[in-house]
């Protein structure tokens, strides 16, 4: 077990009456990357801020390497931010941007220059650093305000929302190169963003947050697969939200019949809500179907055909379809008990994952036995 | 059609521009060609760059503007600096602004009464025991009130500098280990720079040519250039050399503009 490189211990923010965070508890371990996700306004800046210094926590504890933090100023923390609009300094050039921290380290000449030069290239852009900062495009700022933050060596680097500036192309390279990045120096990344594909695409441990709270955490998969509620599976992906009734471990009725799923642990006749991924469903005849739906409409997405659909109880539904479908056909729908989730109302991170782990055991027992 | 819109709205920029600069100072520099005797003539020119009086009159008029600004400049941006910060800022900024909406006679003769041998200040050097003392018509007090009255107009475009600037520099600053100092030094008073190359503009210039202020409060001690000008006009009656004095002080203002403009165009914000 290594020791965590940043943990925040019950940390609330409130300015005045108003709450930004709720008790949030986060552990960070060494040379991870972290991905802080959620809607604008939930309260994600604000833990960057605090952890970087630059905002203060009205209760509770931040802890850089088990040391308390509270009270280092923001100068003084080996922690270093790319700011959302990059803020490199419109009055230096590119290679003073970057040595701008080493400088007042009084570091000597040669050792800052043989350093700014090394982060120049590790962002690709080594002749770049005689040029003004406003003869560079949004792309380039951005590799340079993240060459300014890594030049310092931090143990974490703090990443807020800084791919939002750029277009969508320029942001799907920069999602690989960031995550390249991060695996080659081995630090820290904790990354800011309401964008669910980035989050999915770099990290290796995504926390959802809403109104201030953290929500869930867990690997990308994890999330994706097993959302903990409604806000997730709806924040995440796109899914069909069903409401249903749990008739026993591995039962449970929606859409007017009744199914095999993969939870458990949940008392009988318990209103539930089914996430079912469109993905994950599969057309078919309505003889061999588990539920039937009219077609409405479908958009052509280019890979596949996003097809809205509705059963003879008037849910919707959303399927995602390689071959195309008619508009007013019936059409059968089937999908596999792996394929369900089921979520119950109220139920928090740790009793989710406490109940996870009691049916997961005996699914393993059913196995052994078999 | 929509270019003669565009034509009507020039007309009151155009009859602004040609009433009150074009025409001032197309009749300051014709009248600086000719002498007592309305004959054509480089005499005034010669004059003044001959004579002593004349010269040290204009070194005298740059000095004392050049302490006005400089003390008008120490004061404002720590001031500025200090009124961003508050939470009523606006409020506060016009508390400040205020006194510019009164007239600048009624201000100087304001101090007249309170530097007067019998007026406050020197009541209050007596009661300290060291009074009272001669305040009226010195040099001091003469800077000391051209730079009460020129504060405001410095302190406005620091602070609107200060407000332009984003304060992501300041965290990005701290968050590469500079100290409050260090941040202050090397990122926004360099970022703001140009809010004070605007106040030096807005209370140079001006202060080049003070002239009721030398007389009211600095008792005739210091002659500056707007003094001398004055007195050609309304009293001597030697309107070329007024002129001349003027189209000096013309050029003078350029002078401080070029000095002071923007050579690179560089923004408060990214963008």
């Amino acid at each position: 077990m290594t020791q965590p490189i940043i943990e925040l211990k019950h940390v609330t923010k409130r300015y005045g009456t108003n709450t930004i965070l709720k008790n949030v508890d986060l552990t960070l371990e060494p040379g991870t990357f972290y991905t802080l996700l959620g809607p604008s306004g939930c309260g994600k800046t604000t833990i960057l801020r605090i952890i970087a210094g630059f905002s203060d926590a009205t209760e509770g504890d931040v802890l850089f390497a088990g040391k308390r933090l509270n009270k280092v100023p923001a100068n003084q923390r080996n922690i270093n931010t790319v700011f959302q609009e990059y803020a490199l300094f419109p009055h230096m050039t590119v290679a003073e941007n970057v040595a701008f921290g080493l400088t007042l380290k009084k570091m000597p000449k040669a050792e800052i220059a043989e350093r700014v030069a090394q982060a120049l290239k590790l962002v690709q852009l080594a002749d770049y650093g005689d040029r003004d900062i406003s003869a560079l495009s949004g792309g380039q700022q951005q590799r340079i305000a993240i060459a300014r933050a890594i030049v310092m060596q931090p143990k974490v680097l703090l990443l807020d929302e800084p791919l939002s500036a750029l277009d969508a192309k320029l942001r799907r390279e920069m999602q690989y190169e960031l995550r390249d990045l991060q695996q080659r120096l081995g630090i820290t990344f904790l990354f800011v963003t309401h964008d669910q594909e980035e989050a999915l695409a770099m990290s290796d441990e995504i926390f959802v947050m809403n109104q201030g709270e953290v929500l869930q955490s867990g690997t990308p998969e994890d999330i994706y697969d097993e959302p903990i509620n409604h806000f997730v599976a709806d924040f995440i992906g796109e899914s069909n939200i069903l409401q249903g009734k749990m008739l026993g471990d591995f039962q449970v009725a929606f859409g007017g019949h009744e199914f095999e799923c993969s939870d458990a642990g949940i008392p009988a006749g318990e209103p539930v809500e089914i996430v079912i991924r469109p993905e994950d469903l599969n057309l078919t005849t309505p003889e061999e179907a588990k539920l039937t739906v009219t077609i409405d409409t479908q958009l052509f997405r280019g890979n596949y055909y996003e097809i809205a659909a509705t059963d003879n109880l008037g849910n919707d539904w959303q399927i995602h379809s390689v071959n195309p479908a008619e508009d007013g056909e019936n059409v059968g729908i089937t999908f596999r008990p792996q394929d369900l989730h089921v979520m119950r109302f109220g139920e928090k991170e740790a009793e989710f994952d406490a109940r996870l782990e009691t049916y997961e055991e005996t699914e393993d027992e059913t196995i052994d036995e078999t | 059609m929509t270019k003669r819109r565009t034509w009507l709205y020039f007309i009151p920029y155009g009859l602004w521009l040609a009433l009150f600069v074009i025409a001032p100072v197309a009749l300051i520099i014709y009248q600086s060609f000719f002498d007592l005797g309305h004959h054509f003539t480089l005499g005034n020119y010669s004059a003044y760059f001959q004579s002593a009086t004349y010269l040290k009159m204009t070194l005298n008029s740059v000095w004392y503007a050049f302490l006005i600004t400089l003390f008008t400049g120490l004061i404002s941006y720590p001031t500025a600096y200090f009124l961003h910060g508050l939470k009523h800022r606006q409020l506060w900024l016009l508390l400040v602004i205020l006194p510019t909406w009164i007239n600048i006679l009624l201000k100087a003769y304001a101090f007249i009464g309170i530097f007067s041998q019998a007026g406050l200040a020197n009541q209050f050097l007596s009661f300290i025991g060291i009074g009272p003392q001669q305040i009226l018509f010195t040099n001091a007090s003469f800077i000391f009130v051209a730079t009460y009255i020129q504060i405001p107009f410095m302190i406005l475009p620091i602070f609107n500098a200060l407000d332009d600037l984003n304060p992501a520099f300041i965290n990005a600053s701290q968050d590469l280990g500079a100290s409050g100092w260090q941040t202050f030094t090397k990122v926004v008073f360099p970022l703001t720079l140009p809010g004070v190359k605007a106040g030096v503009q807005a209370v140079f210039i001006p202060s080049l040519s003070l002239f009721m202020l030398t007389r009211l409060i600095g008792g005739n001690k210091v002659i500056t250039l707007g003094t001398a000008i004055e007195e050609h006009f309304l009293t001597t009656m030697n309107w070329g050399m007024g002129s001349t004095i003027g189209v000096v002080l013309i050029i003078a203002m350029v002078v401080v503009m070029l000095l002071t403009g923007d050579q690179k165009p560089k923004g408060g914000t990214p963008r």
